[in-house]
C-alpha cells in the first residue's frame, strides 16, 4: 500500500507543478523590474483577470466531467450587451443583474440538454451556443454600447482598501467567492463528486446508481452561469457592452484550466489550478508589459508554449498512474 | 434447502425483444434468500439482458418482475439498488480516480451540514471491506489497486447497502485461482447472512463449486432450472447447447496429435519484458501446435504479444529461419510470416464499423501499404473462399462486422490472418465467450493449419483446451516459464506444474 | 450512405430557394471578358477557403482527431508570402514565396502530427497549442503590420480567372485528389479503420502513426492553400484576422456533411455539401439584408437543427449495440 505521505503529492503535482511556475515568474518579475513586487500588482492579477477567475471555475466543471463549453467568450459578450443595452433601457440595476444570470444559465441549461438528451458531442452543441450567443449580441446593437447608469458605475470605480495600502475592486471579491463556492460544491457534495465520477468513467457512474444526468447537463448551466457572472463583471471592467468583447476568452479560460493542471479527458483536477492557472496568464501579461520593448503578440506565443509545456509534464505523470478499467 | 422459503425475486414471463432481436421470450426465474443460484446459457442466450431487467437496465417488453411479493418496475439501476438489488459487473464498473471509499459510498454517503461528512464516510467504508476481509486504506484512489482487490471493492460497494440480492455477473473472469477462493469465500459469507446470489460464470468448476441451484436459458426462453446436486455436467452442458454431444465429441477427435518434426520456424532465446514475462528460450516448429498453459496473469498474452512485436522486447532475441529478426513493431513480424489474433477482439482485433471484407483483408492491405489497393476482384475472391471456409454468418460481406455475434466475429479475426497465409498463428483466447458450435470449428482449424505446416502458438485459459490439441506444452507461472511437457502430457501434471507448490498470492495486501 | 446526405441535401436545396425568391437573378450566369459571373459562382468564390480547409478537417476528423490550428496556419500562410514578396511584382518571387510558405504550413502539419501521433496527445489540446500560438507567429512574421503586396500573379490565386475563378478551380482540383487517392489506393479504408480502432489497427499492421502524421499534414497544406487565397484575394496578409474562426466553419461543414466528431466513417461529398451550405447561409443573409454579424445565429441555427436531425439515428445505432453487449 502506498503511504499516505507519497500519494498526495502525487495527486496535487500538476497544481503544485503550476504554483511554482507562477512564483517563479513572479520571482523573476521581481528581481528585473522595479515596483514589481508590491502588493498592488498582485492585486492588480485579481482585478485584471475576475472574469477569467469566474470563467475558469465553470469551465473546470465542464472539463471535469469529461465535456468542454466553448461558448463562455461569446456568453460574456452577451452578457455585457445584455447589460449595457437593459441599463441603457433603464432597468434597475438588480432587474438587469437577475436577467443577465438567467440568460447565462438558460444558455446552458439548453446546451446542457442537447447534449444528453440527443447524445452530440459538448463540441459542436457548445460552438452552436458560441455562434448563437455572438450572433443574439449583434441582434441588440451591431455597435459598442457604453454604460451610463451611476449606480453601476459607482460599483464599478469603489474600491476596498486592504491593510498596507493595497486596493482591488469588488470584482475581486466576488471572484473569489465563486472559486470557494465552487470548491464547496466539487468536493463536498454529492453533485460535486458525480461530476468526477462521470468524467472518470460515466457507464460505470451510471451503474453505481449515480445521476449522471443531472451532472452532465448541470455542469453547463454552472459553466453558463459562471459566464453570464463573468460577463457582469467583464461589464463592469469595460463599462461598456459590445459583440466583438471577449474574443477568444473560451480559449484563455480553457488554457488557465489546462495550465491548472485538469485533464481534459475528465475527472482529474481542481477548481484552485485553474485559479492559479489565471494568475499565471496574467503574470505573464503583467511581465511582458512590464518589458516593454516586447510587443503583445508573444504573450500568445508563451501561452502556446506553456500549454504544450503541460501537456507534456501531465503525460508523463499520468502514464500509468491510473490501470485502466474498461 | 430452501424450499420451503417464499422467493425474494420472482420474475414471470419476461420477454424484451431488441431491433431484430428477441433477447428474452416468455423467461420465468426465481430466486431464493440465502442461496447462490448460478444463471447458465451459452453466450447470446440471455444472461445479461436477464439480469439488465432485474436491475432496472432494461425494461421488458412484457411480464412482471416480483421483488418480495410486490411488483416492481425500475427505470434505473438506481432504483433496483435502492430496492435492494445490487450488481457487480465483469469489467469493474466504478471511477478509478475516485477514492476507495467514495467508490464504495458515493450516492448514501454519510452527511454533515448538507455537505459529505469524509471522515465518518472513511469509516464506514473501513467497516464494510473488514466486513469481507479487505484491508486497504479507504482514502487511496481506487485506480491504484489491481483489479482483483478493484472487484471485492465493488462486492463492498454492493452490499453497503441493505442488499437482499446480490447479482455477480461474471466476476472471475479477470482472477487468479487465490483470488477466485477469496471471493467464493466472501460469498458464502453473505450467503450465510441470507442475501440471495445471483451468479454468471463461464467455468463449470466455479459453478459446481459454489452454486446451490441453476436456471439454464438458451435462445433467449428457459430450459430449465434445477439444483445443483442434480444435473451432472453432460446434462447441463446438454440443456445450455441443446444438441446432441456430438459436437464435443468432433472436438476429441479432431485433436489428433501428432510429433512434429519440421524445421524450427522460430526460436525466442532470452526474450523478455521487464514487468510482463521474465527471459524465456521457446522454439517453435513449423507444423507444430504449441499450448501455453497458465493462469490469467501468468505472462501468457504478454509473451504472445512479445513474439509478435505488440510490445518492445528489452531482453534477448528472436529468430526466424534461424536469422536474427529485429521485431520493431508488429509490421516487421507480419512481414516475417508472423500472425497474432488478441484475446480482446472488440478492443485490438476488430474495426467494428467497418464491414467483413474490409476486416477481411486488412492485415493483408497494411501491409502492402495504402499506394497498392488491392483490387476489388481479388478482395471478393478472398472474402468468398474465406467466409465459406470458416462458415462466416452472415455470408454478406458488406455486413458491419459490430453487428456479428462473437463466434462470426472471431472467426473474421482469425480469416483476416489466414488471408497473409502466416507461417506462425499466434492465437490468444480464440475461444473464449463463443458458442460450443464455433469452438468446434475453430479447434478443427488449428489442427488442420497445423496438418499443412502452419506453426501455431495457442493460448487458452481453459487447460483442457490446451491439453487437448497442443503437440507441446509449455508451461508459464508468475511471469516465468517453467516448463515444457510434450503432447502427451496430462491435466494433472500440467495443473500440477501450474499449482507449484507455491502459495497463491494474497488479495488483499 | 446516401441517406446520410439526404438532409444536408435538402438544407442546401431550401436556401438556394429562398435565394431566388428573393433575389430572382440569383441563378443567373453571364460572361464577360471570358469570365463567368453570377450568384452560384460567388458563393464557390467564397467558400473555396472553408471547402479546402474542410476537406483537410474531414480526414483528421476520420482518424479521431481534430486541427483547430488551421485558422492560425492559414494566417501564417498569408503573412509568410505577403513578407517574402514585399514590394516585388514578379511571379518568381510570389511562387517562391508561396513554395516556402506551403512547406512550412507541411512542417507546421508535421508538428502538429508529432504531438498527436508521437507524443500521443489528445488532438483538441496539440492542435490549441497551435491555435494559440500560431497567431502570435504570424504576427511576429509581420511585426504585428499588416502587410500589403502589389504583385499581380499573386493576386490570381485568390482573385484571378480561368473563366471560373482560379480559387473556385484550385478547390476544386484538391477535392477531386483527395477523392481519387482515398478512393482508388487503400487509403480510406486504413484512415477509417484507425479511426474506428487505432489499437485493433496497430495490431493488424496498419501504419497508424504514419496515416496520421499524413491527414495533419494534408489538413496544414490545405489550410496553407486557403490561407494564400484570402491573403491573395484582399493582397494584404493581416495576421490577426485572415482565417479568423474558419476552424470552426471547417468542422461545422464536415459535421453537416455528416461524419461523426467520433471519428471512423467519413463522406467528402457530405463535407462539400456542408461548405456549401454554409456559404449559400452566409450569401443568404448579405442578401435579405440582414446586418452581416447576425450570419451567427442562422449557423447556430443550421448546426443544431442538422445535428438533430442526425441524432436519432445515433440513438438507433445505440440501441442496436445493446443487442450486441447482451
Amino acid at each position: 500500500m502506498t503511504a499516505l505521505a507519497q500519494r498526495v503529492p502525487s495527486r496535487f503535482l500538476p497544481v503544485l507543478a503550476t504554483v511554482i511556475l507562477f512564483v517563479l515568474a513572479f520571482g523573476v518579475g521581481s528581481v528585473r523590474y522595479d515596483g514589481f513586487a508590491s502588493g498592488q500588482v498582485i492585486a492588480n492579477l485579481f482585478i485584471d483577470n475576475a472574469f477569467l477567475i469566474v470563467l475558469a471555475a465553470g469551465m473546470t466543471f465542464v472539463i471535469l466531467s469529461g465535456g468542454i463549453d466553448l461558448s463562455v467568450g461569446s456568453v460574456v459578450a452577451l452578457s455585457t450587451m445584455v447589460t449595457a443595452a437593459g441599463l441603457r433601457a433603464g432597468w434597475p440595476v438588480p432587474l438587469v443583474i437577475i436577467a443577465v444570470l438567467l440568460i447565462g444559465s438558460t444558455l446552458g441549461l439548453l446546451m446542457g440538454l442537447v447534449i444528453h438528451k440527443f447524445d452530440i458531442q459538448p463540441f459542436i452543441v457548445t460552438l452552436a451556443g458560441m455562434f448563437l450567443a455572438r450572433g443574439l449580441c449583434f441582434l441588440i446593437s451591431v455597435e459598442s454600447v457604453s454604460i451610463k447608469d451611476t449606480t453601476f458605475r459607482d460599483v464599478a470605480t469603489a474600491v476596498i482598501e486592504l491593510p498596507g495600502g493595497v486596493t482591488i475592486t469588488y470584482n475581486v471579491i466576488i471572484a473569489l467567492l465563486v472559486v470557494l463556492a465552487a470548491l464547496y460544491v466539487l468536493h463536498r457534495t454529492r453533485f460535486g463528486r458525480t461530476v468526477y465520477a462521470v468524467g472518470g468513467n460515466e457507464q460505470s457512474a451510471l451503474l453505481m446508481g449515480l445521476k449522471t444526468s443531472r451532472a452532465k447537463v448541470g455542469v453547463y448551466v454552472i459553466s453558463g452561469f459562471c459566464s453570464s457572472l463573468a460577463g457582469l463583471l467583464f461589464s463592469l471592467y469595460m463599462l461598456s457592452g459590445y459583440g466583438l468583447h471577449a474574443v477568444g476568452m473560451e480559449l484563455d479560460a480553457i488554457a488557465a484550466v489546462v495550465i491548472g493542471g485538469t485533464l481534459l479527458a475528465g475527472g482529474v483536477g481542481y477548481v484552485l489550478g485553474g485559479l492559479v492557472g489565471v494568475l499565471v496568464l496574467g503574470t505573464i501579461q503583467t511581465l511582458i508589459s512590464f518589458q516593454g520593448t516586447l510587443s503583445s503578440w508573444w504573450t500568445k506565443i508563451v501561452i502556446g508554449v506553456l500549454l504544450l509545456v503541460f501537456i507534456a509534464v501531465q503525460r508523463t505523470m499520468m502514464r500509468g498512474r491510473f490501470r485502466s478499467l474498461a | 434447502m430452501t424450499e420451503s422459503l417464499s422467493p425474494v425475486v420472482e420474475m414471470r414471463g419476461i420477454s424484451l425483444a431488441f431491433p431484430g432481436v428477441k433477447a428474452l421470450q416468455d423467461v420465468d426465474f426465481r430466486l431464493f434468500p440465502g442461496e447462490v443460484h448460478a444463471l447458465m446459457g451459452e453466450n447470446g442466450a440471455g444472461k445479461s439482458t436477464l439480469i439488465k431487467t432485474l436491475t432496472g437496465v432494461h425494461r421488458p417488453d412484457s411480464g412482471q418482475v416480483v421483488l418480495a411479493g410486490t411488483d416492481v418496475a425500475f427505470s434505473s439501476p438506481g432504483q433496483a439498488q435502492e430496492a435492494g438489488i445490487s450488481t457487480v459487473y465483469q469489467e469493474v464498473n466504478l471511477c478509478a480516480n475516485l477514492t476507495v471509499a467514495e467508490n464504495i459510498l458515493l450516492g448514501r454517503e454519510p452527511r454533515k451540514l448538507g455537505g459529505i461528512d469524509f471522515p465518518a464516510m472513511r469509516k464506514r467504508a473501513a467497516e464494510v471491506l473488514s466486513r469481507i476481509g479487505v484491508h486497504i486504506d479507504p482514502a487511496s484512489s481506487l485506480g491504484e489497486h489491481p483489479i482483483a482487490v478493484q472487484q471485492l471493492v465493488a462486492i463492498a460497494r454492493a452490499i453497503t447497502i441493505d442488499c437482499r440480492v446480490l447479482v455477480l455477473d461474471e466476476p472471475t473472469s479477470s482472477l487468479d485461482a487465490g483470488e477466485v477462493a477469496e471471493l467464493f469465500r466472501i460469498m458464502r459469507v453473505l450467503r450465510d447472512e441470507g442475501v440471495a446470489i445471483l451468479f454468471v460464470s463461464h467455468f463449470l468448476d466455479q459453478v459446481y463449486e459454489i452454486s446451490d441451484r441453476m436456471t439454464v436459458l438458451r435462445n433467449g426462453t428457459l430450459v430449465g432450472e434445477h439444483l445443483s446436486a442434480d444435473v451432472d455436467r453432460r446434462a447441463l452442458i446438454a440443456q445450455m447447447i441443446g444438441r446432441d454431444l456430438g459436437a464435443l465429441e468432433a472436438i476429441e477427435e479432431a485433436a489428433e496429435k501428432h510429433q512434429a518434426d519440421g524445421p524450427v520456424l522460430v526460436q525466442a532465446e532470452g526474450l523478455g519484458r521487464r514487468g510482463a514475462i521474465e527471459p524465456f528460450d521457446l522454439d517453435i516448429r513449423a507444423g507444430e501446435v504449441v499450448g501455453l498453459a497458465g493462469l490469467l496473469g501468468s505472462g501468457r498474452t504478454e509473451l504472445a504479444r512479445l513474439l509478435f512485436g505488440a510490445d518492445k522486447a528489452d531482453s534477448g532475441r528472436l529468430l526466424v529461419d534461424g536469422k536474427p529478426l529485429h521485431l520493431r513493431g508488429p509490421r516487421s513480424a507480419i512481414a516475417a510470416g508472423i500472425a497474432f489474433s488478441s484475446e480482446d477482439r472488440k478492443g485490438e482485433g476488430l474495426v467494428a464499423d467497418l464491414s467483413i471484407r474490409d476486416n477481411l483483408v486488412l492485415a493483408m492491405q497494411a501491409a502492402r501499404g495504402w499506394t497498392r489497393p488491392l483490387s476489388r476482384r481479388v478482395k471478393d475472391e478472398l472474402v468468398e473462399k474465406y467466409v465459406a471456409a470458416l462458415d462466416i454468418r452472415p455470408a454478406n460481406p458488406d455486413a458491419l462486422v459490430r453487428t456479428l455475434s462473437g463466434g462470426n466475429q472471431q472467426k473474421v479475426l482469425l480469416a483476416r490472418w489466414l488471408v497473409t497465409e502466416p507461417r506462425l498463428l499466434i492465437l490468444d483466447e480464440p475461444t473464449r465467450g463463443i458458442d460450443i458450435g464455433a469452438k468446434a470449428q475453430i479447434q478443427h482449424l488449428v489442427t488442420t493449419l497445423a496438418a499443412e505446416g502452419t506453426a501455431i502458438l495457442f493460448i487458452s485459459a481453459e487447460l483442457e483446451e490446451v491439453v487437448r490439441i497442443a503437440d507441446r506444452i509449455v508451461v508459464l507461472r508468475d511471469r516465468h516459464k517453467i516448463a515444457e511437457l510434450d503432447g502427451s502430457a496430462s491435466l494433472d501434471e500440467v495443473v500440477e506444474l501450474i499449482a507449484g507448490g507455491a502459495a497463491p498470492e494474497k488479495v488483499a495486501s | 450512405m446516401k441517406n446520410r446526405l439526404l438532409w444536408p441535401l435538402i438544407a442546401l436545396a431550401a436556401l438556394l430557394v429562398l435565394n431566388l425568391v428573393v433575389t430572382p437573378s440569383f441563378f443567373a450566369l453571364r460572361m464577360q471578358d471570358g469570365h463567368l459571373y453570377g450568384g452560384l459562382v460567388d458563393v464557390l468564390k467564397n467558400g473555396a477557403p472553408t471547402l479546402l480547409i474542410a476537406l483537410g478537417m474531414t480526414l483528421v476528423i476520420a482518424t479521431r482527431g481534430i486541427d483547430l490550428s488551421v485558422g492560425a496556419v492559414a494566417a501564417i500562410a498569408g503573412a509568410v508570402t505577403c513578407v517574402h514578396i514585399g514590394s516585388s511584382g514578379d511571379a518568381g518571387t510570389a511562387f517562391v514565396g508561396m513554395a516556402i510558405a506551403l512547406v512550412l504550413c507541411a512542417v507546421l502539419g508535421l508538428w502538429n502530427g508529432f504531438l498527436v501521433a508521437g507524443l500521443g496527445i489528445q488532438p483538441i489540446i496539440a492542435t490549441l497549442v497551435l491555435m494559440t500560438a500560431g497567431r502570435g507567429v504570424a504576427m511576429l512574421v509581420t511585426e504585428g503590420q499588416i502587410i500589403t503586396v502589389n504583385n499581380d500573379p499573386y493576386r490570381q490565386v485568390g482573385a484571378g480567372f480561368v473563366v471560373l475563378p482560379i480559387s473556385i478551380l484550385i478547390a476544386l482540383a484538391v477535392l477531386g485528389l483527395v477523392a481519387f487517392t482515398t478512393r482508388k489506393t487503400a487509403l480510406g479504408m486504413l484512415i477509417e479503420s484507425v479511426g474506428v480502432n487505432p489499437e485493433a489497427s496497430r495490431l493488424a499492421g496498419v501504419k497508424s502513426k504514419t496515416i496520421i502524421w499524413t491527414v495533419y499534414v494534408f489538413a496544414a497544406v490545405c489550410a496553407g492553400i486557403a490561407g494564400l487565397m484570402i491573403s491573395s484575394n484582399v493582397s494584404a496578409a493581416d495576421a490577426n484576422n485572415a482565417g479568423l474562426w474558419i476552424e470552426m466553419d471547417a468542422i461545422l461543414a464536415v459535421v453537416i456533411g455528416g461524419t461523426s466528431l467520433a471519428g471512423g466513417r467519413y463522406s467528402l461529398t457530405g463535407t462539400l455539401l456542408g461548405a456549401l451550405i454554409i456559404q449559400t447561409l452566409t450569401t443568404t443573409v448579405y442578401t435579405i439584408g440582414v446586418a452581416p454579424e447576425v450570419t451567427l445565429v442562422f449557423k447556430a441555427i443550421v448546426v443544431i437543427a442538422v445535428c438533430l436531425v442526425q441524432a436519432p439515428k445515433a440513438r438507433a445505432a445505440l440501441s442496436f449495440r445493446k443487442v450486441a453487449v447482451s
